[in-house]
Order: C-alpha cells, then structure tokens, then sequence
C-alpha cells in the first residue's frame, strides 16, 4: 500500500511538472512581450529593460522556468538593491496588471470556487442519483419516459444560454431573486443563499442530468445480475434487495465520476463565475486570460490540474474501500 | 461489433445487414427522425447562407440603423428584438445587423469546426488507439502515458491560454487543432482497448495464419469491427465540439468578429439580456436544439447497435 502510494505520488510530482513546463514554453515561445505590455504607453526603452531586469525576462529559458520552480518551494527574490522584493515560500510570481501576490489571489478567491463547486454537487447528486434510481425502478413507465427525455434536454442547454435565461426569468421578469452579489455567509446569510443559487443551479443542471442517465443505466444492469435474483428468491423484498445488494455496486462507478468532476470544479467553473460575476478562481483565470497576465495564467492551469490529478489519487484509493473486488497491488 | 459486422460474412442484399437494421431502427424512432430532420434543416441552411442572405436582403454583417431605435440606446423597433418581414429572426441591438443572416452564416462556422475538428480526432484517435492496441509493449506504453497526461491537463483552462497567447491566425483552425489535441484520448482509449481484444480472436488469428500483411489485418480485419463503434462516438462526439467552439467563442477567444458563430452571438447578447432577450433566445435555442439532435441521435444509433449485439 505505502509503495503503491509513493508510486502513485511521484506520478503526480511529474505530471505537475510537465503542466509547468508545457505552459512555460508556451508562454516563453509564443506570448508577447509582457514587458512592453506592463509598461503601457508611455514607455521607454530603458523603462522596458528595467522591468525586464527586475522580472527576470531578460534570463535564458531554463533560469526562468527553474527560478519559477524554485519560488513555488523555496520562495524567491525580484530585482536586487534597492528593488529587492522577497517572495515567500509558495511563490507563485506577482500578477502583471494588479502588482498583487498570485498566491494571495489564489487563496483569497478559491473559498468562491469551493461554494460554487460544493452547492452545485449537492444538488446534482440529490437530484441526479434520486431521478436515476426511481427511472431504473419504473423502468419504461412514463416516469422513466419522461425523466430520460428531460435529462437528455437538460444536459444539452449550454450553461451560459441556461444562466443568461434564468436571470432574465428569475430576476428581470418574476423578480424572485435578487442580481448575484459578492456578499458572504457572515453578513446577510439571505442574499448570499439568494446570490449562490443561480449559480448552483446552472453547474449542476449538466451535471445531474448526466449522472441521472448514468444510475439508471447502472442500477439497470445491477438488476439483472445473478446475485439479484438469488436475493430476490430468497424473499427479500423489493425495498431491501435495493438497499442491501443493489444501490452499492451500481453507485460505485458514479463515486468515481464523481470524484473526477468535482476536482475539476475546484479548479474553478469558467463559465458559470464569468457570467455570475463570482470572484473565484475560474473568473480570475478568464480575466487574467484577456489581460494576458501571465503569471496568474500559470497559477490557475497548475492549480486545476493539481485538483485533477489529486482527485484521480483520491478516486483510486476510495475505489478500493467501495469495492472490495479491486485490490490494490504493489506494481 | 459481433461477427455478423464481418464484412466477408455478409452478403450483399441479404436481409439483416447492420447497416440496414440499424437505419430501419432510426426510421421507426420518432425523435430519431426529428433530430436529423432538424440536423438536415441546420445544414441546408448553413449552405445555403448566401440564399438567405440574399432573399432577406441583408448580409451577415450589414447595419441597419433604421431597425433600431437610436434614442434607447439602439434597442430593437418593435416587439421581440425587432422581428419583421425583412428581419425573420428580428435584429441585433445597436447596429440593426440581421440574426437570421448570421446565424445561417455563423452555422457555417460552428459545422464546420465541428465537423473537422471530429474529423481530426477520429483519425489521431484510430491511428493512435490502433497502434496502441496492435502493438502493444512499448508503443502502448508511450501512447498510454500520454494520453494520462492529456486527460489530466485542464483542458478548457489550456486551450483558452494557448487561443489567447498565439497570433491572430487563422483562428478556426487554430480551434480545431487545440480541440482535436485535447480530444483524441478519449477515442484513443476505446479503440485501444477493442483492438486488444480483437488482435486474439480467431478470426484475425486465422488471417494471420494465412499469410495477411498487416496492412491487411489493420484495414480488413480490425477496423471494420471497430465501424460501429466508432459511429457512435463520433456522432457523441459532434455535440460536445459543436458546444466547445460555443463555450471557447463565448469566453473571446474563438473566432474572430465579425465573422459570426453562435458562441460569440451569445456572448455579445450578454449585456442586453435583460432589454432584448430574444437576441440571446435565439442563438441559444439554435444552440441547443443542435446539440439536443445530435445526442439524440448518437444515442439512438448506440442503442440500435446494441440491440443488434444483443441479437
């Protein structure tokens, strides 16, 4: 098991690097000047080399690329003299446009991204896996008919067309909401819930449509299986054979979707956020994509593949504990 | 995917070919017929965007001020986003440009992608699935770490940062590159894994055995058991990059204005949802109804296929 871990472990220590250096030489290669851009109009050349200087722009590829390394594990230095400005030990660089610490950036808006991704979850799933489940049991019903038909509708509405026509429902027409503000839980837990919904509802509308599919197929062939039948013919009833012998094995794989989606959730939902106005991760990663801040673009794509490749670790190993028929062995 | 999908069991004009049961079993389902009849309707339309234009009069990127009222702030005249005998689908806020004409045209672009972008994610996917699979050893090892690598990176995230960081090319094919890289993995996978399992059966044992070249096991024994397959995931795929190019033009780095698609449509109607809903209503439901066919359909074309395994 420790083996396995370790294994595990040094897969996403090198899967994280090559994210780094993948877009580091992409950004190296292909990006404009960051320097001309920093400096704006009234620029001049030295003005431009000084930047450079202090940013470390004018270093060759490899210093860059281990200097940014460096500063994520041991915190690095800007500039020298009189410009000195020490980064502390995760570094993640200073934003271009706000001057700001990436790594204050991150940690200030990731609990945005965490509500976002936690309401949205419970909601899907609630719905999800309680839609799938009554369709299996009414199998061909109109229940079933009709649920699968909406679900197949439901996980085809891109979530910015779902998003722009709730708000002009719910908040231009009926007026049951109000527009999402930034407010937190602490001051006025009302309009936080009021401004949290919208969103919640619009991530996890794809989703529980795609997970009430995937239950119903599930349970659906759980059902049919041999261990089914012996339950059934040994007088358990309806009820119980589904709760004792069916929903385990047929919720496992959604277990692991599960993991999957919502890591990637963490890294922040683009869209939803953009379109809410939410300051979370996924907002600041498109902001900083149209202002080609580019080190706050490093940040959030190492940040959502760190969630990504995490949440595979973490899937694998409650994968074991579900389903005792996989084991693991040290390779 | 059974023998009976055996080319060189079948017999032409015999009853119960798969492709003909499977067409049979499209036929006879209701939303199966709706959603290509809607399909059919989209594409007729993007080809004949020229037609459409010219009939309305009015081309894609044509202002037409006198369709807007400039003294509140160039909302459309009249009811529903300004719908009239010369704008079917009414106009687009400010500058009066008609949506009929550019969703025809902006239906063009996002096919288009689609379709290619499909196109080259079948083929890396086949190519490299296959490779994979047939060879298994090395080759697989290195094909399988790197679609881990792939499908761990996030991809929405990455390929907005490589759209926003290369140069004003030409983006649509920019688009369909970016989306096929990140694509292939998920086909790849698949096919590598029917490719194992039909590289032992007996059937391509026994071609082995009489002396087929590769080229012959790869062409005329493996992929045209792979047919079915591969249909449906493609025909899933569709909606996903049809949704993609969407969601990538949505957030401005898809391609570039005027040049009209139904993401950046929507994208620019954000602002004026709340005045002029039909000026997102309209983009979306075309958006929709499309990405709503093409599941449909990819659904259906599965469980026919499946029906006929079961068989």
């Amino acid at each position: 098991m420790a083996r396995y871990l370790a294994g595990r472990l040094a897969g996403v220590v090198l899967i994280l690097f090559l994210v780094c250096l993948f877009t580091f030489v992409i950004f190296f290669t292909l990006s404009p000047d960051p320097a001309v851009m920093i400096c704006g109009k009234t620029c001049t050349p030295d003005r431009i080399d000084q930047i450079r200087d202090v940013l470390g722009l004018n270093q060759p590829f490899l210093t860059q690329f281990t200097g940014f390394l460096g500063g994520i594990f041991a915190g690095r230095d800007y500039g020298h003299g009189a410009n000195l400005v020490h980064c502390a030990a995760p570094c993640l660089g200073y934003s271009f446009q706000t001057n700001q610490s990436v790594m204050d950036m991150v940690v200030e808006r990731l609990p945005v991204s965490a509500t976002v991704a936690i309401g949205a979850a419970v909601l899907w799933l609630l719905f999800g896996i309680l839609a799938g489940l009554l369709s299996a049991v009414k199998e061909g019903t109109w229940w079933d008919r009709t649920a699968m038909g909406l679900a197949l509708g439901g996980s085809s509405i891109p979530n910015y067309v779902l998003a722009l026509a709730l708000q002009y429902v719910l908040v231009v027409r009926l007026q049951v909401l109000p527009f999402p503000q930034a407010v937190a839980f602490g001051d006025d837990p009302v309009v936080w819930f009021q401004s949290y919904l919208m969103p919640w509802i619009v991530l996890a509308t794809g989703y529980a449509c795609l997970y009430a599919r995937l239950t119903r197929a599930n349970v659906i062939d759980t059902l049919a299986e041999n261990f089914m039948r012996t339950a059934r013919s040994k007088g358990l009833s309806p009820a119980l054979t589904m709760r004792r012998h069916a929903l385990r094995p047929a919720l496992t794989p959604i277990a692991t979707i599960f993991g999957m989606d919502f890591a990637a959730l963490l890294g922040g939902a683009l869209i939803t956020e953009t379109v809410f106005g939410l300051n979370g991760v996924g907002k600041m990663a498109a902001d900083s994509i149209a202002k080609n801040d580019q080190p706050v673009i490093m940040a959030v794509t190492l940040l959502a593949a760190f969630f990504v490749v995490i949440g595979n670790v973490v899937v694998d190993l409650v994968y074991t504990r579900l389903d005792p028929r996989v084991r693991i062995t040290a390779r | 995917m059974t023998v009976a999908a055996h080319p060189q069991q079948q017999v032409a004009g015999a009853p119960a070919t798969s492709g003909r049961r499977v067409a049979g079993a499209l036929l006879r389902d209701r939303a199966a017929v709706l959603s290509t009849a809607y399909l059919t309707l989209i594409v007729l339309m993007a080809l004949g965007a020229p037609l459409i234009s010219a009939i309305i009069g009015h081309g894609p990127n044509d202002f037409d001020t006198a369709a807007v009222n400039t003294d509140l702030g160039g909302i459309p005249h009249g009811s529903l986003g300004g719908i009239s005998a010369g704008h079917p689908l009414g106009v687009e806020p400010q500058n009066g440009r008609d949506i009929l004409a550019r969703i025809a045209y902006g239906a063009r672009v996002s096919l288009l992608i689609a379709a290619a972008a499909t196109a080259l994610t079948t083929l890396l996917g086949v190519v490299l699935g296959m490779l994979a699979g047939f060879y298994q050893g090395w080759v697989d090892q290195v094909i399988c770490r790197v679609m881990d690598f792939l499908m761990a990176f996030p991809a929405l995230i990455f390929m907005i940062a490589i759209l926003s960081s290369l140069p004003q090319g030409n983006r649509s094919v920019l688009l369909v590159v970016v989306i096929s890289v990140f694509g292939w993995p998920y086909l790849a996978r698949v096919v590598r894994g029917q490719t194992m399992t039909l590289v032992n059966r007996e059937f391509v044992e026994a071609a082995r055995a009489s002396g087929a070249s590769t080229g012959a096991l790869v062409f005329k024994e493996i992929l045209p058991n792979l047919r079915s397959s591969l249909i449906v995931m493609t025909t899933l795929a569709v909606p996903g990059y049809v949704g993609t190019e969407a969601g990538l033009s949505f957030l401005g780095v898809g391609v570039a204005p005027p040049t009209p698609s139904w993401g950046q449509m929507i994208a620019s109607s954000v602002g004026w949802y709340a005045v002029d809903p039909m000026y997102f209503a309209v983009p979306g439901l075309f958006l929709f109804l499309t990405v709503l066919s093409l599941t449909v359909l990819g659904d259906r074309l599965r469980a026919a296929f499946d029906a006929g395994e079961a068989s």
